[in-house]
């Protein structure tokens, strides 16, 4: 059997007035890739935002609901920062700072407390390693990261999240501004890591969710439709509405 | 010689456009030959009249020395910076990156920001001369005259850095939020370092109004060409010059002083560059 690293009940989500999320149940797996498909403005990327709690930084947001990690309420945490140092994630659009490659990745360790310059070269090149973009960096590691290409700069922001040595990881459409190739690269490496961490992805690609994702949850208007694994979901579909999405009748 | 033919040649098609270019030529030519115009005025009628005797260290009516006057210019340079330049970042810190965006507060600060901007310096001047020299009964002191200058920049510090806060882009909080760093860390290394450039060139818009002011000084700051303490008086190279210009005396010394106060500015402003340079860097 295998364990839930979040287990979400009954969760609402309202921006003021509007309500994002409509009474979303869920579990997501450990070490697996759980995509979340469906169509903009469906409310898939609003709840991967919940767990890490970066919708506290949206003003007028408020949250109903159990939301756990690890069995332990998130929105009740008393330090937001080490949730999040917990649950990283890599953004839609690459978003290194404008520093050195090294300092990029050297970011977050230095923020909680690693200060010695042999333990942090060990920790930038393990995580360039394991963001396999190593090799293209090693020579060029106080250069400026805002000079790499698209590509290599979502590879280095994946470098730069693994470096805290999260648990958990959320990608919000992590190749959507990304060339086919880099895609694939982006691809390779979420299988790769799903050994050691759990990956919550956000996609508005379904054959990408097809191909790398072991559960698939589809989200229509803030509700979550159908949730199994990614076999099923896109072979027989329970729901005639997640069907329709996935043959391309709408969305 | 081909290239401007085929130029031509298009312009045929497209009148307006030639027309458009002549007044584009036009406004460049007057933006700078102005500017030349000005400097090379200032430093062919003063450069000759820069004599030793200018620069001794102490000022008496036979030598006109304007040493001290180079000297207090810097000082106060640097005592308005200290007051304004964390005054202004902080309160703009606040404003963009702690606030709620578009909150009563901040309408109001960014409100009474641009009236104070608005406001004359002779105005400035009287109210420094109200508050410092009778109300705290100090006199005219070289304090008095750097917080009066202060306040008179602040607007300026604040505006500047908030607009250069408010052009950092979200992704870079979001980014430095998502690795576990607080508001604090967030700010001092991810925020403020990419802001720097904008709040650089307002630092040094604030440094041009106070090596060029003399209407705010003359009622706080007083005119006395010394080196002060804090307490006592002291005027800058523009209240010296204007001191010079107004007693009608001593002309070719002014025509000196314009061309020491013009060589201050510029070696203000590059050394300003430069420390935004190596800050950037890092």
């Amino acid at each position: 059997m295998e364990k839930d690293k979040f287990t979400i009940k009954d969760l609402n989500l309202f921006y003021g007035d509007f309500q994002a999320l409509k009474k979303i149940s869920m579990h997501i797996p450990e070490k697996e890739i759980t995509a979340f498909i469906g169509p903009s403005g469906c409310g898939k990327s609003t709840l991967l935002k919940s767990l890490n709690r970066m919708n506290d930084l949206v003003e007028g947001c408020k949250i109903t609901g159990t939301l756990l990690l690890d069995g332990e309420p998130i929105n009740q945490m008393k330090n937001v920062n080490l949730l999040r140092k917990r649950v990283g994630m890599v953004f839609q659009k690459p978003n290194p700072f404008p520093m050195s490659i090294y300092d990029n990745v050297a970011y977050g360790p230095r923020t909680h407390g690693i200060r010695k310059k042999s333990e942090l070269d060990a920790i930038v090149e393990d995580s360039l390693k394991k963001a396999a973009i190593w090799d293209e960096t090693k020579d060029r590691l106080k250069k400026s990261a805002l000079g790499m290409s698209g590509g290599q700069q979502q590879r280095l922001c994946i470098a730069r999240a693994l470096a805290v040595q999260p648990e958990v990881l959320l990608m919000d459409e992590p190749t959507s501004a990304l060339d086919p190739i880099s895609t694939t690269k982006i691809e390779d490496l979420a299988l790769e890591l799903k050994n050691q961490y759990t990956i919550v992805m956000v996609t508005h690609n379904m054959q990408q969710a097809a191909r790398i994702s072991d559960k698939t949850a589809f989200f229509l208007l803030g509700e979550m439709v159908e949730m199994n694994d990614t076999e099923t979901i896109f072979s027989k579909p329970q729901d005639k509405r997640t069907d329709d999405y996935i043959t391309g009748r709408f969305g | 010689m081909e290239k401007i033919k085929g130029q031509l040649e298009s312009y045929k098609e497209q009148p307006f456009s030639l027309v458009l270019r002549f007044l584009m030529w036009i406004a460049t030519f007057l933006t700078v030959g102005i500017t030349v115009c000005i400097v090379g005025y200032i430093l062919i009628r003063g450069i000759p009249n820069l004599s030793p005797e200018m620069f001794a260290w102490e000022y008496n009516t036979e030598n006109v020395s304007m040493m001290p006057a180079i000297i207090n210019t810097v000082l106060m340079v640097l005592l308005v910076l200290l007051i304004a330049v964390p005054v202004g970042i902080g309160a703009a810190i606040y404003l963009v990156e702690y606030a709620k965006r578009g909150s009563k507060l901040v309408k109001l600060v960014r409100i009474t920001a641009e009236t104070l901007s608005g406001i004359p310096s002779i105005v400035y001047g009287l109210f420094g001369y109200l508050l410092f020299a009778t109300t705290f009964r100090w006199g005219y002191t070289f304090l008095g005259g750097a917080l009066t200058l202060a306040i008179m920049i602040l607007p300026l510090i604040l505006r500047t850095t908030e607009e250069a806060l408010k052009a950092v882009p979200d992704s870079f909080r979001e980014g430095s939020f998502g690795l576990g760093a607080g508001s604090l860390r967030t700010i001092f290394r991810i925020i403020l370092p990419s802001a720097v450039p904008g709040i650089v060139s307002g630092v040094i818009l604030g440094i041009g109004r106070v090596v060029g002011e003399t209407a705010a000084l003359m009622y706080t700051a007083g005119t006395i060409a010394k080196v002060p303490g804090l307490m006592s008086s002291g005027r800058t190279l523009a209240v010296h010059m204007y001191a010079l210009l107004s007693e009608g005396l001593y002309m070719k010394q002014a025509y000196a002083t314009a061309v020491v106060l013009l060589v201050v500015v510029l070696l203000i402003n590059a050394g300003s560059g430069w420390i935004a340079k190596k800050l950037t860097k890092r």
